[in-house]
């Protein structure tokens, strides 16, 4: 308390514009002595009700409307009424200008964490990690959403509301598994892709008519020489391949397929990159608010209130408590960048043993190069340091359902840290928590049927509502969909078939 | 200098679209939940919302995924007990652990998805079944004044709404939080000078304890100087406006109840008196209910017993008709009170006893209410109905319809609002 100077901020619960615009100021000065880089960024202030419609649509500033996000907006509603849930972070849109969220009813204090963690943690990680460079175009997603809302908007008025509220319902089950794992999508542009719609709608047509021509075969011959694999390599992305390739499907809907494998490709990295990208933007409101203490232009008061939501924020339950849903990804992220950064600043001789690259090194670069070359798999896989495993003390458990125990398979010691980091690494890799399925065959010259294959890994099976899943592909494909299952073993066994019937259409609802 | 931009005002309900997609789309199941309700509700109790839950199971949005089965690999912290290659039985951590399963990781689990209709909502679909035409809907649903009711604490507020308790808890936490590295060291000290005092025979003037001794006052002096309370400490108790709805009236629910009026009967009546006192809370601030049930005999009960208790035997109507018009004298005679009746019956009726009513009805009965409504739940006219056709081309606050479905429920009413608009 005595570091504080005239130059210190205002504090107090109450804010108003121009006191954030000083603490962001502020904050922005020390960020940049930091090397963060980020887009610009606008702040917005939204009341809780805005905040719980941000949310329910995946947190886009504007989505086309669907009645899944409103179970979302009443699911979080009652959850913060009840005060169960707070909503102060975590709305920051990954577009540039880079848009962060903040609440009116929140304090000054929080709304300083908030410019922190979101307009200059999450925001730098954005803008230079690789997955968000590859996948996400930041100066095009608000136009494109504009536009996805205004086609589907128009859809539903020339189609119907049912109709059009079947076809979403049906893309949003295969939304997980319609996007491409390895290839660049192209970039997206309003203009483009309005101008490009048209075109499309014409050529997709005639592609698939020309797939399903069903004019008699010139020659005997010729079609059996034809009797080729379609497709000629498997594909991975349901949802692409029912856009380009299902027969039944008119223009609109193909392109409403497309609105919708969009939406699911662009979330795609966040999904891949939560716990680094949490941890990062939380290991920076960490250390630029108290940077701000450091040098007096915050008091104590400011600091208790920022550290006790903070400390709710990093908590890790364990196992066997009440509250236990999993490895809280702001803990484990935060306490990594920490650990790099300790690592760095301090080593102990086993971390020079595990990490003599980083061990010692300047942290600004070290932290430089993770945050923009690594996803969640690979950064833990490259930087869990044994220490952590035991501050966490971390275990790993193997489930079998052909042995009657739980096997305890790795904890916290010499022998176990590898292998704990590699199956912790496994556990963040979007491959192996969803399941393998790919479009195999299509049986063009017969009933049409598309036959989907999946392949185990250690003897999974597909979920519950694997059937229901196959009943909305089938009402997309308009054929029979079969599903297989390939052994590890490359023995292959028929799972189940579903066919879409038109005359109990509404059956599925 | 950062761009910020105070969307608070505009675009206010952007999830209103989603929201009416989402009741749409479960209005079947929302239905049924809400004609559960009503069955369950006072006739008062038309002011609130409602609490919907739907199975989760018709809610669930599918998603190709893994199931249980298989062998499973998963890290999870907090080892208090394993080590490696135990072996332990299922589920993790004996009962009361995480539940062990891929499940928790979505946090999706198979409890019914309960949300709140709001008011509007929950009369709408109400009024929905009753077929009442729009412009009667929004007069009925219309909230004129609000009251303040007590909504946890804010940080910030006005000084009268400080609540003490939280805000010298809050004080407390800080406090204790604030002094603890002084009053660790303060504890060192201590021991230090008692072990210089007692084991070393140093005396007071000894330097090193005069030096301790100024330390520790200079401790004891920061922790003094922690301040009791801090503005940042400050709770105030928070205070939300809800709306209220805006003379007095006594509503009169007289029920046949005996072996042939059946629940659904009593379903199709109970709405009747709902939508009647619907009605009536839009002008009177006050209204009591009476509830009369008759068989041959007629008493006066509680709401619950009213629809919930049945009787057999046969049917004198007049004797409800004499007890409520002994009720008005007796406790309503004041031109003080609005009365309103509500009756229902299938009409079904003693036959000399017909004449009887119609004669206290009309001239004991009707002279003095605002309103009459009777309401016969039968499909063909019965002998009741016959006698009461004559009053009404002499009494203009008289109304009678014959009910088969809930739709037929509303032109009761309409004679009234005619005269209300006017």
């Amino acid at each position: 308390m005595s570091k504080r100077k005239a130059k210190a901020l205002p504090d107090g619960s109450e804010w108003n514009m121009e006191l954030l615009g000083r603490y962001d100021a502020e904050i922005g000065r020390i960020a940049r002595n930091y090397g963060l880089e980020g887009y610009p960024h606008q702040i917005e202030i939204i009341t809780a009700e805005q905040m719980m419609d941000a949310y329910a649509s995946i947190g886009m500033p504007v989505l086309y409307h669907h009645w899944s996000f409103g179970k979302h907006f009443l699911a979080t509603e009652k959850g913060y009424k009840r005060g169960q849930m707070g909503l102060a972070y975590e709305i920051v849109i990954n577009s540039d200008p880079c848009i962060a969220y903040l609440m009116e009813e929140n304090t000054l204090t929080m709304q300083a964490l908030v410019i922190a963690h979101a307009a200059y943690g999450h925001n730098s990680f954005f803008r230079n990690n690789y997955l968000f460079k590859t996948w996400t175009s930041a100066d095009a997603i608000v136009d494109y959403l504009v536009f996805a809302r205004n086609y589907i908007a128009e859809c539903e008025e020339r189609y119907g509301l049912d109709e059009v509220e079947r076809l979403v319902d049906a893309c949003h089950a295969l939304m997980n598994v319609g996007v491409d794992r390895y290839k660049r999508p192209p970039k997206l542009s309003l203009l483009k892709e309005r101008e490009r719609q048209k075109e499309r709608e014409a050529y997709l047509q005639s592609q698939v008519n020309d797939l399903w021509r069903t004019l008699p075969p010139r020659e005997a011959e010729a079609e059996k020489e034809t009797s080729r694999r379609f497709p000629e390599e498997p594909e991975e992305n349901l949802l692409y391949f029912v856009e380009k390739h299902a027969p039944l499907l008119e223009p609109w809907q193909r392109e409403v397929v497309r609105i919708v494998r969009k939406v699911g490709q662009y979330f795609y990295p966040q999904r891949q990159t939560q716990v680094m990208n949490e941890g990062w933007a939380t290991f920076w409101h960490y250390t630029l608010l108290n940077t701000l203490y450091d040098e007096g232009l915050v008091g104590d008061g400011f600091m208790l209130e920022f550290l006790q939501s903070h400390t709710n924020v990093v908590y890790q339950p364990p196992y066997n408590h009440k509250w236990f849903s999993g490895i809280n990804p702001y803990a484990l992220g935060f306490a990594m960048w920490q650990d790099i950064r300790r690592i760095c600043e301090h080593p102990t001789a086993e971390d020079r043993e595990w990490f003599p690259d980083i061990a010692g090194s300047n942290w600004r670069q070290t932290f430089d190069f993770a945050m923009r070359n690594f996803k969640d798999e690979s950064f833990i896989a490259q930087y869990l340091s044994p220490k952590l495993m035991r501050d966490f003390r971390l275990f790993a458990v193997a489930d079998d359902d052909q042995d009657d125990k739980l096997c305890i398979s790795a904890i916290h010691d010499e022998p176990g840290y590898r292998q704990l980091r590699q199956m912790l690494s496994e556990q963040y890799n979007l491959g192996s928590r969803e399941p393998d399925l790919q479009v195999w065959n299509v049986d063009i010259r017969g009933d049409r049927s598309l036959t989907l294959r999946h392949f185990q890994h250690e003897r999974r099976p597909l979920g519950a509502d694997t059937e229901r899943v196959m009943q909305h592909l089938a009402y997309l494909w308009g054929f029979v969909v079969r599903l297989e299952s390939q052994a590890a073993d490359g023995s292959i066994e028929a799972v189940g078939e579903a066919r879409y019937e038109k005359r109990r259409g509404d059956e599925g609802r | 200098m950062v761009r910020i931009i105070d969307r608070r005002f505009d675009s206010k309900n952007k999830s209103a679209a989603n929201r009416s997609r989402f009741l749409r789309r479960f209005k079947g199941q929302i239905r049924r939940a809400v004609a559960d309700a009503i069955s369950r509700r006072s006739i008062q109790d038309m002011e609130s919302g409602e609490k919907i839950s739907i199975p989760a199971q018709d809610i669930a949005e599918p998603q190709f995924g893994l199931g249980d089965g298989g062998r499973q690999q998963r890290v999870f912290p907090g080892n208090d007990r394993y080590h490696g290659g135990d072996r332990v039985s299922r589920p993790l951590g004996g009962e009361g652990g995480g539940s062990g399963s891929s499940a928790s990781e979505e946090g999706e689990g198979q409890d019914d998805f309960a949300f709140t209709l709001s008011r509007e909502e929950f009369l709408d679909i109400f009024f929905d079944d009753l077929a009442l035409p729009d412009l009667i809907k929004t007069q009925l649903a219309r909230i004129t004044e609000y009251k303040r009711i007590r909504s946890g604490y804010t940080a910030s507020g006005i000084p009268a709404n400080i609540s003490i308790v939280r805000s010298l808890r809050g004080a407390a936490g800080r406090r204790i939080a604030g002094a603890a590295p002084y009053q660790s060291r303060l504890r060192e000290l201590e021991v230090r000078l008692k072990e210089m005092l007692e084991t070393e025979h140093r005396t007071e003037l000894d330097t090193e304890v005069v030096a301790l001794r100024q330390e520790m006052t200079r401790l004891r002096a920061r922790i003094e100087a922690i301040p009791f309370i801090d503005t940042f400490d400050l709770r105030y108790n928070n205070r939300i406006k809800v709306p209220q709805p805006s003379t007095q009236a006594v509503m009169f629910c007289l029920m046949d109840v005996s072996g042939s009026m059946d629940e659904a009967k009593k379903q199709i009546a109970k709405r009747f008196f709902m939508l009647l006192y619907l009605f009536l809370t839009r002008s009177y601030e006050h209204i009591e209910l009476v509830f009369i049930r008759h068989h041959t005999v007629a008493t006066e009960v509680d709401e619950e017993a009213f629809f919930h208790s049945r009787e057999t035997g046969g049917t004198v109507v007049s004797s409800a008709l004499e007890l409520m018009r002994q009720v008005i004298t007796r406790r309503y005679s004041s031109g003080l009170w609005n009365i309103y009746g509500a009756q229902a019956s299938d009409g079904d009726n003693w036959d000399n006893d017909s004449p009887r009513c119609r004669e206290i009805l009309g001239e004991r009965i009707l002279p003095l209410v605002q309103y009459y409504a009777y309401i016969e739940i039968a499909p063909d006219p019965q002998n009741l109905w016959r006698e009461f056709e004559k009053l009404c081309a002499g009494h203009r606050n008289f109304a009678l319809q014959r009910i088969e479905g809930l739709e037929d429920i509303y032109p009761v009413f309409r004679e009234l609002f005619r005269k209300k608009l006017t």
